[in-house]
């Protein structure tokens, strides 16, 4: 066996795992999928004291589409498996680009038990789904023992490994939004090989206004930076243009600007800000054509 | 680290689970992975460790009907689950697994390494999908490394043991 020795405990309730958290802070560490966490502790890049397995909390395992007032609302709990997410019904009608996104991560038998939520806490900078939150707008519901705070993506992502969770608070669940009418939206990478972490990948939606315009846009990057990063340049260019090659072109060139990628074995910063501008264009291509509602392949 | 982990060994942990049909009540170290309680307390040494980072597949068996990393996976975790593994599969009488058989026939294997982990997939993949096509198979076992095949006779393999299995479910003589 690899990993440091660590004290296991199994909440059986949300409260009792908020009050485990709350009491060894920063020693302990959530197990949820543990397809990042455990692969760390065999390596000893990561040794908690104290390991609190969620796997047994009753309801965190719930995906469900909540109708409020405003629009439909995505929501999957903190051990929804990434495979559940992939495959589920509500996910290809209220967020496709999760889905998308999902399948590029590893390999089946990985996302059978990793979660959505835990790749997002994990903050991996260049990990798909993190990115895939990030363009669908959406955000983390974060509680602790002194209550529920809501985290939008755009906040949540601080750097390699890095959320503005506390010590002592756990992601109970992601929301994501329901996309609506005339949006399109786009998953594409580059790995070495199938199944790694892309070098870039890219996740954009496109929202399309009555007279094919584009109304709204957001792109955002894994693998050029230090965190999944929005392409803002890229975002303004392509917003109320009216979608056609030369305007696709425009924001593509744009997608690097203010980039700041490490160069790394798997590829330099340079590729890394080529493929950026590249993967932009192809995303946004497919984005804007499903977003008028024509299917296509990536 | 805190001064209080390294000083006591933490609490072990009680884990009932039914491998391959054998139902065992253990302690177990919170630390000791799946991979290593099959192996190391088990003897079941079938399931192979490469990696030890959820990468090359060779480890792979069934918890729960569904293939997963035994090298990604405490045992602590797995209170009341069912855990198949390579072991599961031949007969006592040394007889192959109507999927291994397919193995053997079509050069699926060569150093054998990887193999265990290979198997398990298929396994989980034919528990699905009756006669998968060859696509269907590079999806379900792409995450798992082989360096002799060259992998077309594992993918002729699987393809080959699901029309096996298919046979028999249909009470054909295979």
């Amino acid at each position: 066996m690899k990993p440091a020795a660590f004290a296991y405990l199994a909440p059986r309730d949300l409260d009792e795992a908020l009050d485990q958290l709350a009491e060894h802070g920063a020693d302990a560490r959530v197990l949820a999928g543990g397809q990042s966490l455990v692969r760390l502790m065999n390596a000893r890049l990561a040794s908690p004291s104290v390991v609190v397995d969620i796997n047994r909390v009753p309801g965190l395992d719930a995906l469900a589409v909540t109708n409020g007032s405003g629009p439909a609302t995505l929501r999957l709990g903190a051990t929804v498996r990434q495979r559940t997410s992939e495959l589920s019904a509500d996910v290809a009608t209220h967020a496709p680009l999760l889905a998308e996104a999902g399948a590029h991560v590893a390999h089946a038998p990985v996302r059978s038990r990793g979660t959505v939520v835990g790749s997002v806490a994990f903050a991996d900078p260049s990990a798909e789904l993190p990115a895939a939150l990030l363009a669908l707008d959406g955000r983390v519901v974060a509680r602790s023992r002194s209550g529920e705070r809501t985290i939008e993506a755009d906040d949540f992502f601080t750097g390699p490994f890095r959320t503005s969770l506390d010590p002592g608070e756990m992601v109970v669940a992601v929301e994501v939004p329901a996309v609506g009418a005339r949006t399109g939206s786009a998953f594409v990478e580059v790995a070495r090989r199938h199944g790694d972490l892309p070098v870039c990948g890219v996740a954009a939606t496109v929202t399309r206004a009555d007279d094919g315009s584009v109304a709204g846009t957001r792109i955002a990057l894994c693998g050029a930076g230090e965190r999944p990063v929005r392409a803002r340049a890229a975002e303004d260019a392509l917003t109320g243009s009216d979608g056609g090659e030369d305007a696709v072109a425009e924001a593509a060139a744009r997608a690097a600007d203010g980039l700041s990628p490490i160069g790394d074995c798997h590829g330099s910063a340079d590729f890394r800000r080529h493929l950026a501008r590249v993967l932009t264009g192809r995303a946004l291509r497919t984005a804007i054509h499903r977003a008028a509602g024509e299917a296509t392949d990536v | 680290m805190s001064e209080t982990t390294s000083t006591a060994a933490p609490e072990k942990v009680r884990v009932r689970l039914t491998v391959n049909g054998t139902s065992h009540d253990l302690l177990v170290e919170p630390r000791t992975l799946l991979a290593d309680l099959l192996r190391g307390d088990l003897g079941l040494t079938g399931t192979h460790l490469g990696c030890e980072q959820g990468v090359c597949g060779s480890c792979t068996v069934l918890v729960d009907g569904t293939a997963t990393r035994s090298c990604l996976v405490f045992a602590a975790q797995l209170d009341g689950a069912t855990v198949r593994t390579v072991e599961s599969l031949g007969g006592v009488d040394g007889s192959l697994h109507p999927i291994q058989r397919a193995f053997h026939e079509n050069h699926g294997l060569q150093c054998g390494f990887c193999t265990p982990g290979m198997l398990m997939g298929t396994c989980e993949l034919l528990e699905r999908t009756t006669e998968p096509d060859p696509d269907d198979v590079r999806e379900a076992l792409g995450g798992n490394l082989c360096r002799c095949t060259g992998y077309q006779n594992i993918v002729k393999s699987v393809c080959a043991a699901g029309r096996a299995l298919a046979a028999e479910r249909n009470g054909a003589q295979v």
